[in-house]
């Protein structure tokens, strides 16, 4: 027995199994790897931090009710941030509200079979293309091309619906409309390709099931593939969401920078991230970097909010499914 | 040994309703659906040839053959759902009560209200047991609560699920058990009274047990309707068909008929060689 089994067992004996490679490789790899995710794991906490450091002036000072100041003097030190929360909120909505229908239809008419194949596929990829464009190059092309073009319907909304608060004022231009239309065209490739994958993820059995019961193609996709895909829908959402409440230069470029709160979304209004651009490089006195941050601190605070809850929701309701 | 518990093919059946149905006796059975030399395609590639084959009315016609040999393409052709999901191309005739289907005038929705299909893998809707059985119903009309109650009640009757789901009618279709689950798409299926339930291995997903309860199932719908099953397992064919059509791929790998015939017949006496072979479980 022992002698049959020699002949492997030398084979066996020269590979050197106990090589410091071997040794080190598994633990070591398992090390790196945990420090890595560690380390990147620990950044928003570490930015968190270092962010309310630096906050901290702002906050000893004006409190919570920064919340809700709408004074913005750096001369006197005086500090609110209620027209960027505002202007923040509002851009994103527009944008949400504007680029959710258009988007959930994109991925509708690339994933399900309505359009030819051959059509398909250029679509969504042209949609998707349009997330790679810089986002200094859309507000520029906002700037000079969207704003001017759409000029007319700016002052087509006034003439026609001035009696509505949200148009009452007499549009120039760069607007939170402008900023809401240009945040969309910037939100609609991330809710369009989410959107997509969730409905080529619904199983075709699903369709066919409804096909098999008499529906039309509307009635499936309306009835059947629609509810079916809304938690994944619901993420596309907030995530896109999340992107608008970030978005810097494009929306610098069209908001048009004021520091006031309005009512009429055809007046200028300005937004966290947009203040935070253009005001960074001048910031010197710790109140006003100070506010700076507290207002950076906020924008954090919210979008990550904003994906948390977004995270718990979808995931009650593909429990519930 | 094959065993033959149920049913067995009555004798005043034909013995030989080979490819063309030429030979018929006295006492034909009525084909529900008689199908002319279907090929399928799928863009340039073959998959299905020459497939002449007729459907009897109230019996259970069960497909069998190995993976690949084309039985669930040539099942979805039947109502026209393939064409749903992928580039599958058809050529020949399906003449569903002598009225071709794949005619330009053809109504899919009502073709497909006449020719209901269960799937693989259960797949009732993201609703209610209740909704997903008045689903059918309520794309063709809007009939009065009371109306749909009962139709709702009659189609769970009939797929033996009533009993088990009468009082949480609004429970999510999604919480019930796998065979549950299939028996809720039978009821939802037959709910909008079709003549001919197709059926995609419906037990191919479910347990033992379940699968047993389906079959008791077919056994009883087969007094109604026409069905069509597709089925890897070669027992379950024995079991609940009275006609069998073994389909198997060529050298190109086109899936064919080979043979259809009664039950007994296919697995107790075949002609082809390649039958005599599946059945045997040499190959597949």
């Amino acid at each position: 027995m022992t002698e049959a089994l020699e002949p492997t067992q030398s084979n066996l004996s020269p590979v050197p199994t106990e090589s410091w490679i071997s040794q080190f490789g598994d633990s070591g790899f398992r090390g790196i790897s945990f420090l890595a995710a560690l380390l990147t794991a620990s950044i928003p906490f570490w930015m968190c931090v270092l962010i309310f450091k630096d906050a901290r002036p702002a906050i000893a000072k004006f409190g919570l009710a920064f919340l809700w100041t709408q004074e913005w003097n750096i001369d006197q030190n005086l500090f609110g941030a209620l027209p960027y929360i505002y202007g923040t909120l509002v851009s994103s909505a527009i944008a949400l509200l504007l680029a959710l229908p258009i988007g959930v239809a994109v991925a509708i008419i690339t994933s399900e079979k309505v359009l030819p194949e051959g059509l398909q596929t250029p679509i969504a990829f042209l949609v998707e293309l349009i997330a790679a464009i810089p986002s200094v190059i859309v507000g520029l092309w906002g700037r000079f091309i969207l704003i001017p073009a759409l000029e007319p319907f700016q002052q087509f909304l006034y003439s026609h619906f001035k009696w509505l608060p949200i148009f009452n004022t007499q549009p120039f231009g760069p607007s939170m409309l402008m900023a809401g239309v240009v945040l969309a065209i910037m939100i609609v490739p991330t809710i369009a390709a989410i959107s997509r994958e969730v409905f080529m993820a619904i199983s075709q059995d699903l369709r066919n099931g409804a096909f098999a019961l008499g529906a039309t193609q509307w009635e499936s996709i309306v009835f059947i593939t629609l509810p079916a895909a809304i938690s994944g829908i619901f993420g596309a959402a907030s995530l896109a969401l999340g992107r608008a409440l970030g978005e810097t230069m494009a929306v610098t470029m069209v908001i048009g920078n004021v520091n006031e709160i309005s009512t009429s979304l055809l007046n200028p209004g300005n937004s966290i991230p947009a203040l935070l651009a253009n005001q960074f490089g001048e910031a010197s006195d710790p109140l006003h970097v100070g506010a700076l941050m507290y207002l950076a601190l906020l924008l954090f605070l919210v979008t990550l909010a904003v994906n948390a809850i977004a995270a718990v929701l979808v995931r009650t309701l593909t429990r519930n499914a | 040994m094959l065993m033959f518990s149920s049913p067995n093919p009555l004798p005043s059946k034909p013995l030989n309703p080979t490819k063309t149905a030429q030979n018929k006796e006295e006492q034909p059975p009525i084909p529900v659906i008689h199908v002319q030399d279907l090929s399928c395609f799928y863009g340039r590639h073959k998959a299905v040839e020459g497939v002449y084959i007729d459907i009897y009315e109230r019996h259970v016609t069960a497909i069998i053959g190995p993976s690949g040999c084309g039985k669930s393409t040539f099942l979805k052709t039947l109502n026209r759902i393939g064409e749903m999901e992928s580039n599958l191309r058809i050529q020949g005739r399906v003449e569903l009560l002598g009225k071709n289907i794949y005619a330009k005038d053809t109504n899919l929705n009502q073709l497909r209200r006449q020719v209901g299909m269960i799937f693989q893998q259960p797949n009732p809707f993201a609703m209610s047991i209740y909704d997903n059985v008045a689903y059918g119903i309520r794309t063709v009309s809007r009939p009065s609560r009371s109306v749909l109650d009962d139709a709702v009640e009659s189609a769970l009757r009939s797929a033996a699920l009533w009993d088990e789901v009468k009082d949480n009618l609004n429970q999510s279709g999604l919480a019930l058990s796998g065979g549950q689950q299939q028996r809720l798409c039978i009821a939802r299926a037959l709910a909008v009274n079709p003549k001919v339930l197709l059926m995609d291995e419906p037990c191919s997903a479910l347990d033992p047990i379940a699968t047993l309860k389906i079959e008791a199932l077919i056994h009883e719908l087969k007094e109604k309707l026409t069905i069509v099953i597709v089925t890897h397992n070669m027992q379950q064919a024995s079991r609940i068909s009275g006609y069998t059509a073994f389909f198997s791929t060529d050298e190109h790998r086109i899936g064919q008929l080979v043979e259809f015939g009664t039950t007994s017949q296919i697995f107790l006496e075949a002609e082809q060689p390649s039958t005599r072979d599946y059945v045997a479980g040499r190959f597949g």
